[in-house]
């Protein structure tokens, strides 16, 4: 019984990133037969870009809030202000201001502008993007939801080991604890004696935080959202790990940057090479968590990227036949996808609790 | 590009969201969990612990009993060499008095033998002598009839006197 109820639960959630794929397009490509010729690429882009809303279908759209901090101070209004309008031509006037939105962006018109003005280039002429732009947008919200999720899953889990520590565990429990076990030996095979304590809280989080969001952003259903391939995103969890090492650094870490050779050889041959080694070795400080952060960033962009392309194959072609080609690689990529979802999780918690230990470690190996 | 460029509002929220969710989950989850996994980790290996401690006494105990069986062996060995010799000393005790006894008895009735005979001997002696004399009365009585005989028996008496 368990076991169809899981072959349901699966064809059901192959039937989301295919079916919810298509009803994006199908709409879409309804949409492109009147306008110009349809630009997969572009579309693709966009498509793995934060929103100021959750984009179903052109008929279901769910507005988000806009917050934006200005220098007449913070002004909120809803998304829907734009009327989906994405090219600037829908201009809302809020204390004073008039905002456009630009592929997903606010622009604060210049004063006295009616209309967005685009140079040569095609870019605004008269209006500053909003840098200060705090909206609760389609990957904020995502992230709120996963948090709640994750909130949810581990409070009942941890409610389970109140009631019970001698048995197996049953349940949710029984599903994270195995996952919890796993992060735990990863953090101990990589940070020395028992320090690895210390930091398992902080390992455990980042771990499903990027499990959660990457195995939301294959549901169609919620629009695909890009919140771990946010750059943005990347960056502070990056930097969370950074911080954490740089914090808990000890003498031995350092010692390794700035005498990388140790005791092999003497000072006379050192010097020399120390010339090349040791801006490579600082800039390893810096390229590390730069790498943690594109690595991420990179593999589950990509992994949007291709699933939109290949449905795109079907609308560049103008055909309905292009899906025999266009859905079993789909299905390919997004099985594929699955397992990315929990190897990059994997691979960020692992490099994390790699630099750390790396940080921590007193003694020479 | 767009895609690679940060952007405020996510980060600021993400931080948010990251820092509050960590501060949770390691309170209510991470640490409920772990302490909970351990603990059962320690329970499990204590009770393996025991197990095996257990293992190891009942192996001495075996032994012991082990022991005690062989040396209650040897003493029922020891006990039973010790009833027989003490029932061959008996035997040969016994055999000792046996013929003490015996050797008493022959002895008194040698003894009591040796009497009757020197009894029986001295009887005979005095009837025998009875008899010489009866006989030599006789003998006497017919030698002393005349003279002449007479002399010629003290004669011959004599003479056995010196040859003598």
């Amino acid at each position: 019984m368990k076991f169809k109820n899981g072959m349901l639960m699966r064809g059901l959630l192959l039937l989301f990133i295919l079916g919810g794929s298509f009803a994006t397009f199908a709409s879409e490509k309804e949409e492109e037969s009147h306008q110009e010729e349809f630009n997969a690429a572009e579309y693709a882009v966009h498509h793995a870009l934060d929103a100021h809303e959750f984009h179903f279908t052109d008929n279901i759209v769910i507005p988000l809030p806009v917050i934006l901090w200005t220098d007449n101070g913070i002004v909120t209004f809803m998304s829907s202000a734009f009327h989906h309008d994405d090219a600037g031509k829908v201009v809302v006037t809020k204390n004073g201001m008039n905002f456009v939105k630009l592929h997903e962006k606010i622009y604060l018109l210049e004063e006295g502008a009616e209309h967005i003005e685009m140079n040569a280039e095609h870019h605004p002429e008269n209006a500053a993007q909003i840098i200060m732009d705090f909206s609760l947008t389609k990957n904020v919200v995502t992230m709120f939801l996963v948090a709640f999720l994750m909130l949810f899953v581990f409070f009942k889990s941890a409610r389970f080991y109140k009631r019970e520590t001698q048995i197996a565990p049953r349940g949710v429990a029984g599903w994270t604890e195995p996952i919890i076990l796993f992060i735990k030996e990863l953090a101990a095979e990589n940070i020395e004696g028992e320090k690895y304590k210390r930091f398992l809280p902080y390992l455990l989080t980042v771990f499903f935080f990027i499990l959660f969001g990457n195995l939301l952003g294959l549901l169609p259903i919620l629009s695909n959202p890009n919140m771990t391939g946010s750059i943005s995103i990347t960056l502070l969890l990056a930097m969370f790990t950074f911080i954490i090492q740089m914090v808990s650094t000890k003498k031995t870490y350092w010692l390794h940057i700035f005498d990388p050779l140790g005791n092999s050889m003497g000072w006379g041959a050192k010097i020399p090479l120390y010339l090349i080694l040791l801006p490579i070795e600082i800039l390893g400080i810096f390229i590390k968590p730069a790498a943690l952060m594109i690595r991420l960033f990179a593999n589950i962009t990509a992994g949007h990227i291709i699933v939109v392309s290949l449905i795109s194959i079907i609308f560049v072609n103008q055909s309905a036949w292009w899906s025999g080609l266009s859905v079993p690689m789909t299905l390919f990529i997004s099985a594929l996808e699955l397992l990315v979802a929990f190897l990059q999780a994997y691979i960020f918690t692992m490099l994390s609790a790699l630099f750390i230990g790396a940080a921590v470690e007193t003694a020479h190996h | 590009m767009d895609i690679v460029t940060p952007a405020v509002g996510q980060i600021f929220w993400g931080g948010l969201v990251f820092l509050i969710l960590l501060f949770l989950l390691a309170k209510f989850a991470w640490k409920p969990i772990l302490g909970a996994v351990n603990e059962r980790e320690r329970t499990i290996s204590e009770s393996l612990e025991l197990a095996e401690k257990t293992k190891a006494e009942m192996q001495t105990l075996q032994a012991e009993n082990e022991n005690l069986l062989k040396e209650a062996r040897a003493e029922r060995d020891l006990m039973i060499k010790d009833a027989k010799e003490v029932a061959s000393k008996m035997v040969t005790d016994a055999k000792g008095i046996a013929k003490e006894e015996g050797s008493k008895i022959i002895a008194s009735a040698k003894e009591s033998i040796n009497a009757e005979k020197a009894a029986a001997i001295s009887e005979l002696k005095t009837q025998v002598a009875g008899f010489a004399i009866e006989i030599a009365e006789k003998v006497v009585h017919v030698e002393l009839s005349s003279d002449v005989k007479q002399k010629a028996l003290a004669d011959k008496l004599v003479d056995d006197i010196n040859l003598n």
